[in-house]
């Protein structure tokens, strides 16, 4: 079943504010692997100029995978979570995710197309702190694989 | 630049997991994975995409000098149960260094010698 083309175009309303936790942000570094100080020790992130431990680059997905649920879970798209793989994904950074970040995220769907069988949609999360500083912009792609019938 | 090799386990992926909150049982389940059509388990995307992108914060000297960074996925990475699990390395070319002081660096990631991402690129900022 094809998605619905009616998502093209659409933003939803803001999500609660994501708090972003110390313990968080090196849980996450260390199951990447990522052991330099400024992921893990608040005085050696500030010493490089941080406000406290700093998020590797890919760390906002954890936030905005969860957001884009109020997209990708709606009936309404039609959307076969069974058959989805992830096909694209971009960070445009203004600054990085820091520990005690309170972030809000606005969904959007970029744009839905079918090609060969497949259907695509793109989403786009601006992740903003609560008083609407800019953070990064994060977009994912999603393929929805053909039936095999 | 120098190319970077990372090991990925299964215990790997059950790390990434809990802390990034991707559930998917194709990246623990062997049954899952099979019934879909995978040859096993699989590493997350974001899994490798975090890999690439400590390879790509070190070369660049810090997480704030990364100014953009995306990827395709262009085939899975399967991870054996053992010890050893598999490797995915990663290199960079630089693109080009424009006079504002981005660098485009174009990235590459293999696994078992076959190319993972497709149109993977970072533009990092000299801090």
């Amino acid at each position: 079943m094809p998605l619905d083309q009616s998502f093209q175009g659409r933003s939803w309303p803001a999500t609660e504010p994501y708090l972003v936790g110390r313990e968080k942000i090196r849980e996450f570094a260390r199951a990447i692997g990522a052991a330099d100080p400024e992921y893990h020790d608040p005085e050696a992130a500030r010493a490089l100029g941080y406000a406290d431990v700093v998020a590797p680059p890919t760390f906002p997905v954890t936030i905005t995978m969860s957001a884009s649920r109020q997209i990708i879970e709606d009936p309404e798209l039609g959307l076969d979570y069974s058959r989805v793989v992830h096909g694209d994904q971009k960070f445009a950074y203004t600054r990085p995710v820091v520990a005690g970040d309170a972030l809000v995220c606005v969904n959007s769907v970029d744009e839905i197309t079918s090609r060969g069988g497949h259907d695509f949609i793109t989403t786009r999360t601006e992740v903003t702190t609560e008083s609407g500083e800019q953070v990064v912009t994060v977009w994912s792609k999603l393929v929805q694989r053909g039936g095999e019938a | 630049m120098e190319p970077q090799t990372f090991r990925v386990t299964r215990a790997d992926l059950v790390r990434y997991a809990g802390a990034s909150g991707d559930f998917n049982p194709i990246h623990w389940s062997d049954r899952v994975a099979t019934g879909v059509g995978l040859p096993g388990v699989i590493a997350h995307g974001m899994f490798t995409m975090a890999l690439v992108g400590r390879a790509v914060t070190a070369w660049a000297g810090a997480p704030d000098a990364v100014v953009e960074f995306s990827v395709r996925f262009s085939r899975p990475v399967p991870v054996p149960d053992t010890d050893e699990g598999t490797e995915v390395v990663v290199t960079a070319t630089v693109k080009d260094s424009a006079d504002d002081g981005l660098t485009k660096l174009a990235l590459t990631a293999t696994c078992q010698g076959e190319k993972v991402l497709s149109l993977a690129q970072a533009v990092i900022r000299k801090r």
